[in-house]
């Protein structure tokens, strides 16, 4: 049975349509990444499913159970924000607990499921603080700690990483991939960046303005991207697009080449002006012009390329994907 | 304070500025009290000195503990007073929350209206307040005076606690939906007691003119036994005599309670004053 199905969904505020015709089916025990760039409306689509939001038309079925006039704490969800929202006059154990004591689970239940939690989040040196006395990192590992000792059917995760430093987001981002493993949830998971949904996801939603793009694995949508948008947002440094003209006259259509597939070669069929070069010791990004359009290059190891300087590219030609304007 | 930042001589002229505003605020306290402690002839002869062996009396205290049922007065504001900052906050409070949470069809109206009572003084109504009162049966009661100052605090109280509970962050009240609480709850607990600066203002700003009243327990409930503190002390003030020991004693005392409310509240004040202007 799948965790969640979401049929036909719309939802507009007033005259404003955020959400159109949203269908999409979780599978149990999958990780499943909402992508899309700010004001797509992938937030007001997990507040739809936590009941936040009501649905304006469609369907929302959690657990194979129509859940569209069920109040947000009998879906059997729990929810991470983005800004933690965390109880201010409540300690973390407090914090955690509020939920099953409003479920009425016995006291001995909820003890050892936050003890569980905490160990699992590494927070048992925390239990009797309160949120203003802890750091970013440690209040997020609280709010989702919250959502485990749940035991939800659902996790939905809203941005959890946007307030977190680089070096934190990363780490936070592993525990939460090792924690979906250990519990074997559903989690939906929102962001705005293109890597944490293709390191987290088992299946990445597309979204913009309100509809869905494409849904697939990391790899298919990657690979086999349906449209020039859902090509140019995944993958880092983003796609690069060439009108078809430059290899073939007449041919009106726009052809999509990763930077990564790109490369040095004296016969290439490209020639290019090197406009900057970014250096990251791995890698070398080569930002290049090509007549009038620009384009990215990476290429792997460390490469002395000045600006000004004149290059050939060559690519191979089953790595090039073509889109209709 | 930032030590780099302090300069001894603004400093200086900082607190001057404030000691001098404290002596001002305070003389006429300071005048009362003092003389509350003197026999008649020595607050005419020398208002401004301090009582000594020769002027010291009690005379005026013990006038008021005889006459006139003080502790009774005394009770009544009292009571009044805290009940209506009681419905003040609870009413004022409860209408805030539903105007900065929900989107319903005349909000905007509805929260206009609400407010267009700081600008229409409550007593303008006085006469129509008086025949509902009459009508109702409630003339002579403590009710009369919590009902009409309850109506008065109301429209500050929706306007400033609304402002404040616009500022809570609409994420805390969603996890403690998704957490099964009630709206109610939500409310009790989790934005109550983060307004709770934004209360305490509310509660000092009606508490004073609620406890200083003249007007409404003159006309409204003028019966020995509702009589305010501030109507009772009048029975000391006559037409052609006066009994200053009696008025400056019974206004000593009076004192004292609102001040007890006033600490009570201030350190909340403060934060709520305060609050915003840092992040």
């Amino acid at each position: 049975m799948s965790a969640l199905t979401l049929k036909n969904v719309y939802k507009a505020f007033g005259d404003t349509e955020v959400l159109k015709d949203i269908s999409i089916e979780v599978e149990q025990g999958e990780f499943v990444v909402f992508v899309g760039p700010s004001g797509c409306g992938k937030s007001t689509l997990l507040r739809v499913i936590a009941g936040l939001e009501e649905a304006t038309a469609g369907e929302v079925h959690i657990d194979g159970k129509l859940v569209n006039t069920v109040p947000p704490s009998k879906r059997g969800i729990a929810m991470v924000f983005q800004s933690y929202a965390l109880y201010p006059h409540l300690n973390v154990a407090n914090n955690m607990s509020l939920a099953l004591k409003q479920e009425g689970v016995s006291k001995a239940e909820i003890a050892e499921r936050v003890q569980e939690a905490s160990r699992m989040l590494q927070l048992d040196d925390y239990l009797k603080r309160f949120p203003s006395e802890l750091s970013g990192g440690q209040r997020q590992r609280v709010a989702i700690g919250r959502a485990v000792v749940r035991q939800p059917k659902l996790f939905l995760l809203d941005e959890p990483l946007s307030n977190l430093d680089a070096a934190l987001r990363v780490s936070t981002r592993l525990e939460i991939a090792s924690l979906h493993k250990q519990l074997d949830a559903t989690m939906i998971y929102v962001t705005h960046d293109q890597t944490e949904a293709m390191t987290l996801a088992d299946k990445i939603v597309v979204l913009r303005d309100g509809r869905v793009e494409q849904v697939g694995s990391p790899m298919e949508l990657y690979n086999k991207p349906a449209n020039k948008f859902v090509a140019g947002f995944l993958g880092s440094p983003a796609m690069n697009f060439l009108p078809a003209s430059l290899l073939k006259d007449g041919d009106t259509r726009v052809i999509g080449l990763r930077p990564e597939y790109i490369y040095l070669d004296e016969n290439g069929p490209l020639s290019a002006k090197v406009q900057h070069v970014e250096q990251l010791g791995g890698d070398t990004n080569v930002i290049a012009m090509v007549g009038e359009h620009m384009v990215t290059v990476r290429l792997f190891g460390q490469h002395a390329i000045a600006p000004n300087q004149q290059l050939t590219l060559g690519f191979d030609p089953a790595t090039l994907h073509y889109f209709d304007e | 304070m930032n030590k780099a930042r302090s300069n001894p001589v603004s400093a200086a002229a900082m607190h001057g500025a404030l000691i001098i505003y404290t002596l001002i605020a305070l003389f006429p306290v300071f005048v009362i009290l003092i003389n509350s402690f003197k026999s008649r002839r020595a607050i005419f002869r020398e208002p401004l000195s301090m009582p000594n062996s020769d002027s010291f009396s009690l005379i005026g205290y013990e006038t008021v503990m005889k006459q006139g049922d003080f502790f009774l007065y005394f009770q009544n504001s009292m009571i009044v007073t805290v009940g209506s900052l009681f419905l003040i906050l609870l009413f004022g409070s409860m209408a805030a929350f539903a105007l900065s949470e929900y989107r319903f069809k005349g909000n905007m109206i509805m929260g206009l209206y609400l407010a267009l009572g700081i600008m229409i003084p409550i007593r303008i109504g006085t006469v129509a307040i008086l025949e509902m009162m009459v009508a109702t049966g409630l003339v002579n009661t403590l009710w009369s005076l919590i009902l009409v100052y309850t109506a008065q605090g109301l429209p500050l109280a929706v306007f400033i606690l609304s402002e404040f509970m616009r500022q809570v962050s609409d994420d805390l009240k969603d996890a403690g939906r998704v957490d099964g609480l009630s709206e109610y709850t939500i409310f009790a607990r989790i934005v109550v007691p983060l307004v709770r600066p934004a209360m305490a203002t509310v509660a000092v700003f009606n508490m004073i003119p609620i406890w200083n009243d003249l007007w409404f327990p003159l006309i409204l409930a003028p019966a020995e036994e509702t009589k305010t503190l501030t109507l009772g002390s009048q029975v000391f003030i006559g037409q052609f005599v006066t009994d200053w020991n009696a008025v400056l004693s019974a206004l000593s005392m009076a004192i004292l309670p609102v001040l007890i409310l006033y600490i009570i509240f201030s350190r909340q004040l403060i934060r709520g004053i305060t609050s915003g202007a840092v992040k």
